[in-house]
C-alpha cells in the first residue's frame, strides 16, 4: 500500500502539532493567574439573554445592551438569538436568564407552567407585508389585511404572486398564521399550493429569498429597514392595527443567574431603557423602530 | 441524559410514523450530494491523474492549490456562490439562487479538490517502474493512464468517500445558496439547524441520526469494496 506509506509520518506530525497546541493552552491558562489580581471591582457575571433573529437583526440590542451594562457594570449580557420556539425552549430547560420574545400567548403560557416569574410587556413594533414595488397583487389598494391576505391567495394561485413564509415557529411566523386565519384562509402548504414558499429561516435570510424571487413576505419593519438598501423589496402594506408585533420580557425561574435575569427585567422596563428603546433608530432610518409601552 | 431520551423518543415516533416528511429530505440530500460527487469525480479525476503523474512546471503548486482546496471552508464557497448567482450577481439573469442546481454547483466546488488531491496521492504512490513497464510493451498513453487508475482504485474509492462525505454532511453552503426551502432545497443538515433552532430536538435529531447512519453506510460499503479489492489483489 504505497500511498498510505507515509501515514506513521503524518500521524507523528499530527502528535506533535496536539503537544505543541496543548503546551500552548496550558501557558495561555496559567498566565492570569501569575498576575496580581486586579484591584477593580467583582468580574462581572454573565446573563444569558434569550431573543429572536429578528430583534437582533433589527440592530437594536447593540445600543440597549451596552447602555444596561453600562448602567449595570455588574453583569455582562450575552445574546443568544433564535427562533421564539428555541428561545421559549431555553426558558424551559433554564440555559437562559431572561427572555425578550414576541409572542405573547406562548410566552403567557410558559409562565403559567411555572418556567417565568413574570411576563410584562416591553415595547411594540409593526410587521410590513413587503414584496415587489410593482405589487402584482395589489394588496396596497386593499381595504384591510384581510382583504390584502384573500388579494394575496388569489394572485398566487393566478400564478401572479408567490408568498414567502417563514415557516420556523418564530413570532414573525405565528403571526402570519394568525393573518391567514382571521382572513379566513386555510394555511397555505407549501409545496401542493404553488405559490406559498416556507424558507424555516430567520427573517434576513427570508427577505433576501423574497427579494430573489420577486415574492411577497411578512416582515417586521426593523428588520426590513435594517436590509431595504441591499434587497429589492417595497412595503406593500402597513399601518393595519392586525399588523402590530408585541415584546414580552420574561425572568427565567431558577436561571443560573436569576438576579442578573432581573436587572435587566427591572433596567429595560425603567424609563431609562424606555428611553433607549424609543430613541432607536432616529437617527439612522428617521423613523422609530420600537414604540416602549411597559406599564 | 433525560434530554436525549426524550428527543429519541419522539424522533423514532416521527421516523416510524412518516409524520415528518423525512423520506422527501433525505431524497433530496441524497439527489443532490450525489449528483454533485458525480460531477467532482468527472472533473477531479483526470485532473488529478494528470497532476499526479506528469511532472511540469507549477506541479507543485497544483498540488498546494488542491490540498488547500480540501480545507477550504465551505461557508466562503456559499457565500461566493451566492453572490454570483444574485440577482446583482454576474449569473443573476440565470434565477438559479436557492436551487438545487445552486446547490449542485456549490458542492462540486467543495468536492473536486478533495477529489483532486486524493487522486493525485493515489497516482503518485502507484509505482513508477510498473508505468515504464506498460509503456515498454506498447501501451498508449490513456492506456497507462487506465492501468494506473487501476492500481490506485483503493485510493479512488477513497476519493468517493471523502468527496460524498464532505457535501452530504455539509450545512453553511447548502443555507445559503438553496436557501432551506421545504419540497424545494430542505436537505438533512439544514433541516437539522431549523428544527435545532426551532426548539424541536426530537426532528432534529431523528435527521441527524438518519444523517449519521448515511455516512457509516456509506463508508461500510466502502470500505467492504476497498478489502475486496485487496483480496482480488492478492490472488
Amino acid at each position: 500500500m504505497h500511498h498510505f506509506s507515509s501515514a506513521p509520518r503524518s500521524r507523528r506530525l499530527v502528535g506533535l502539532g496536539l503537544t505543541a497546541l496543548m503546551a500552548f493552552a496550558l501557558i495561555g491558562c496559567s498566565q492570569p493567574a501569575q498576575k496580581p489580581a486586579s484591584p477593580a471591582a467583582e468580574k462581572p457575571t454573565e446573563v444569558i439573554l434569550a431573543s429572536t433573529t429578528s430583534t437582533q437583526d433589527s440592530g437594536l440590542f447593540d445600543v440597549l445592551i451596552p447602555a444596561f451594562e453600562k448602567a449595570n457594570p455588574l453583569y455582562k449580557i450575552k445574546v443568544v438569538a433564535v427562533g421564539t420556539g428555541e428561545a421559549l425552549k431555553l426558558g424551559e430547560t433554564k440555559d437562559a436568564d431572561v427572555l425578550l420574545v414576541h409572542a405573547k400567548a406562548d410566552e403567557e403560557k410558559l409562565v403559567a407552567a411555572g418556567f417565568g416569574i413574570e411576563r410584562r410587556d416591553v415595547m411594540y413594533n409593526d410587521f410590513v407585508i413587503v414584496g415587489p414595488a410593482s405589487d402584482p397583487a395589489g394588496i396596497k389598494a386593499s381595504a384591510d389585511t384581510t382583504a390584502a391576505m384573500k388579494a394575496l391567495k388569489a394572485a398566487g394561485e393566478a400564478g401572479k404572486a408567490v408568498f414567502i413564509s417563514r415557516g420556523d415557529d418564530s413570532g414573525t411566523h405565528k403571526k402570519e398564521l394568525k393573518l391567514w386565519a382571521a382572513s379566513g384562509i386555510a394555511t397555505p402548504t407549501p409545496g401542493t399550493d404553488k405559490w406559498y414558499e416556507s424558507t424555516g429561516q430567520g427573517m434576513g435570510e427570508t427577505l433576501k429569498i423574497a427579494s430573489e424571487k420577486g415574492a411577497y413576505t411578512l416582515a417586521d419593519r426593523a428588520t426590513y429597514l435594517s436590509m431595504k438598501d441591499t434587497i429589492e423589496l417595497a412595503v406593500d402594506r402597513e399601518g393595519d392595527k392586525g399588523l402590530l408585533n408585541q415584546y414580552g420580557v420574561i425572568v427565567v425561574t431558577d436561571a443560573k443567574n436569576q438576579v442578573g435575569g432581573q436587572a435587566f427585567f427591572d433596567w429595560v422596563l425603567s424609563a431609562e431603557g424606555q428611553k433607549v428603546i424609543g430613541d432607536y433608530g432616529v437617527e439612522k432610518y428617521g423613523q422609530q423602530l420600537f414604540i416602549p409601552n411597559a406599564q | 441524559m433525560g434530554i436525549y431520551v426524550d428527543a429519541l423518543r419522539e424522533g423514532w415516533i416521527l421516523l416510524s410514523s412518516g409524520t415528518l416528511d423525512v423520506w422527501a429530505i433525505i431524497v433530496t440530500s441524497l439527489r443532490v450530494s450525489g449528483a454533485a460527487t458525480m460531477i467532482a469525480l468527472l472533473i477531479g479525476i483526470p485532473v488529478g491523474l494528470f497532476v499526479g503523474l506528469k511532472r511540469f512546471v507549477g506541479r507543485g503548486v497544483a498540488l498546494l492549490v488542491f490540498n488547500s482546496g480540501m480545507g477550504m471552508p465551505p461557508v466562503f464557497v456559499g457565500l461566493i456562490v451566492a453572490m454570483a448567482l444574485s440577482r446583482r450577481g454576474p449569473f443573476g439573469d440565470l434565477s438559479l439562487l436557492y436551487s438545487q442546481t445552486a446547490m449542485v454547483i456549490a458542492q462540486v466546488i467543495i468536492a473536486t479538490p478533495i477529489v483532486m488531491a486524493i487522486t493525485a496521492a493515489a497516482v503518485s504512490a502507484v509505482p513508477r517502474e510498473l508505468r515504464l513497464q506498460a509503456r515498454s510493451l506498447g501501451a498508449q498513453g490513456w492506456r497507462v493512464a487506465l492501468l494506473t487508475l487501476r492500481e490506485a482504485r483503493m485510493g479512488l474509492i477513497a476519493a468517493v468517500a471523502g468527496g460524498f462525505g464532505s457535501v452530504i454532511s455539509e450545512v453553511g453552503a447548502v443555507q445559503m445558496v438553496g436557501g432551506n426551502l421545504q419540497g424545494e432545497t430542505r436537505v438533512m443538515t439544514t433541516a437539522i439547524v431549523q428544527y435545532t433552532r426551532m426548539g424541536r430536538y426530537g426532528y432534529a435529531l431523528s435527521l441527524a441520526l438518519v444523517l449519521m447512519a448515511m455516512v457509516v453506510f456509506v463508508n461500510v460499503a466502502l470500505t467492504r469494496m476497498q478489502t475486496s479489492a485487496q483480496q482480488w489483489e492478492r490472488q
